[in-house]
């Protein structure tokens, strides 16, 4: 282990704990789809999630922010427990950003409206200064020039990129990031990428299910490989890669990394 | 060319009459189109709603409105409201016309304004409730995603998604509104169609009802540049790609 690794590692220790999920069953109808579900994240670590398709990968980080329910064990989410109780729900998901596969920007607005949106009605900012942070996010995005267009006018790189903005604008304490590559053309992977890469150099706390394993490697602290709703196998990078310990995990990455 | 200066000769004779006419059913139509929209949103919503309380009386209301004939309503609520009120009344005459109600139900306008925006907002409910269940479930998912409650996603989301959806349909169903008004004739009122009836009990010259058309044909033209516009303005981000 590098002695980065190591310093790393011993901060992250140090960190409180900002997500905890334990012992997390759902089922749809018959269908178990997370059993047993153990994981603690620690504020600022970068987590990837793999698996195959049907793993229950999406459907664990969706229970972070309610958009799925899950019926037996709790999560915690920067203190606060996922219940019932609907404004603790909308506590937490002003907490927690999302950025999906599909992008789902609203189409009927522009750009920047997209990105003021929820700061306007759910934060009760100003316009003015609603738009302000829009443009600063945007800037970060480096999309500042595409502000007053329609998401229907951007390729997907571009929407994918405003929709992390758009989720940015809330000053979320962690984002969490539902495949945000698998809709993209190849070459616009890497533009999407790096906005997540620098997001993690500033020490966000991100949860993202993707299949980019070369992102996994160069930002994760720590990848996650789950199977048929389970957490079959998690380890530090170099570790999951070169050395994995369980024979589902090495079938997944022989069919992921030599094709 | 008969037939042509025939019809000049009726419109140049009846042409005060025709255009008071015009005027009742611009009035009834924008009127009651306008109100009927704003009784369609909170329809639309109700329909919408996961609590048969809620959703059960506006099925309810739309099945009886969709569900009989237009003039049927109009004869009802024409013939029927004022002896209703004078029911409530006892049947004493002078107490009724101190209610309340009385200038509402005393003109033939506002009775049929009643009837037109009643049946109109049940049809108009329809295309805004399937506007807003075609908005796709991811932007839904998104917006809560930021911490919007219900009543905010269906406010800034759904409501003002699935009203542009619903363009299209609103203008069909406005001009539909425009064309039954002719209905109003057969309760006393003279709209377009009032006027060109009583010149024809003046005349019987059954070439009255084709001077008629141009001021359908003009309406229909007005009312279809008004939703093209609306469309222009807010469906703009329908970006067109190809064709």
């Amino acid at each position: 282990m590098t002695p980065q690794r190591q310093a790393r590692r011993e901060q992250l220790a140090a960190a409180p704990i900002n997500i905890e999920v334990s012992h997390v069953h759902k089922w749809y109808g018959e269908f178990h789809v997370l059993r047993d579900v153990n994981l603690a994240v620690s504020k600022g670590e970068r987590i990837v999630i793999c698996g195959p398709s049907g793993s229950g990968k999406s459907t664990l980080i969706r229970c972070i922010n309610r958009l799925e329910e899950h019926q037996k064990g709790n999560i915690i989410v920067d203190g606060t427990e996922l219940t019932n109780d609907v404004k603790n729900i909308e506590v937490i998901r002003r907490e927690v950003g999302m950025v999906f596969q599909s992008f789902n920007l609203f189409p009927h607005l522009t750009v920047l409206e997209n990105c003021t949106l929820a700061p306007i009605w759910v934060k009760k900012l100003p316009k003015k200064e609603a738009e302000a942070i829009a443009m600063k996010y945007l800037e970060r995005v480096r999309i500042p020039d595409q502000a007053l267009k329609y998401p229907g006018q951007l390729s997907g790189g571009q929407q994918q990129r405003v929709a992390i903005a758009r989720s940015l604008c809330m000053s979320p304490k962690i984002m969490l990031f539902d495949e945000p590559t698998s809709a993209l053309d190849p070459e616009m992977v890497k533009e999407v990428l790096d906005v997540m890469i620098s997001l993690a150099e500033d020490g966000m706390t991100m949860l993202c299910v993707t299949h980019e394993m070369g992102f996994a490697k160069s930002v994760a602290d720590r990848v996650i490989f789950m199977d048929r709703g389970e957490i079959i196998e998690q380890n530090v990078p170099d570790e999951f890669f070169n050395n994995p310990q369980s024979e589902r995990t090495k079938l997944f990455l022989s069919q992921i990394l030599n094709h | 060319m008969d037939l042509i200066s025939s019809l000049l000769e009726l419109a140049q004779d009846y042409w005060p009459q025709f255009l008071r006419g015009l005027w009742t059913t611009v009035q009834l139509t924008v009127l009651s189109c306008l109100l009927g929209f704003c009784l369609a949103i909170p329809l639309a919503l109700a329909r919408l709603s996961k609590n048969w309380l809620i959703s059960g009386p506006a099925l309810v209301y739309s099945v009886c409105f969709r569900g009989s004939p237009l003039l049927v309503q109009v004869f009802l609520i024409y013939y029927g409201l004022p002896s209703v009120l004078l029911q409530f009344y006892g049947g004493d005459v002078p107490a009724m016309r101190e209610s309340f109600f009385w200038p509402l139900l005393n003109a033939p306008f506002m009775l049929a304004l009643i009837a037109f925006t009643l049946n109109t907002g049940a049809y108009m409910a329809e295309p805004i409730r399937g506007g807003i269940q075609s908005v796709p479930n991811g932007e839904r998912e998104a917006a809560l995603a930021c911490g919007m409650s219900p009543r905010l996603l269906t406010r800034r989301v759904l409501l003002p998604r699935g009203l542009r959806i619903a363009i299209p349909a609103l203008s069909n169903e406005t001009i539909l509104t425009m064309k039954a008004t002719t209905l109003v004739s057969l309760v006393t009122m003279l709209d377009l169609m009032g006027a060109a009836g009583r010149a024809f009990t003046q005349t019987y010259d059954s070439k009255v009802y084709l001077v008629l058309v141009p001021f359908y044909l003009v309406l229909i033209w007005a009312i279809a540049r008004i939703f093209a516009l609306l469309e222009k303005r807010y469906n703009r981000y329908l970006v067109r790609k190809t064709v």
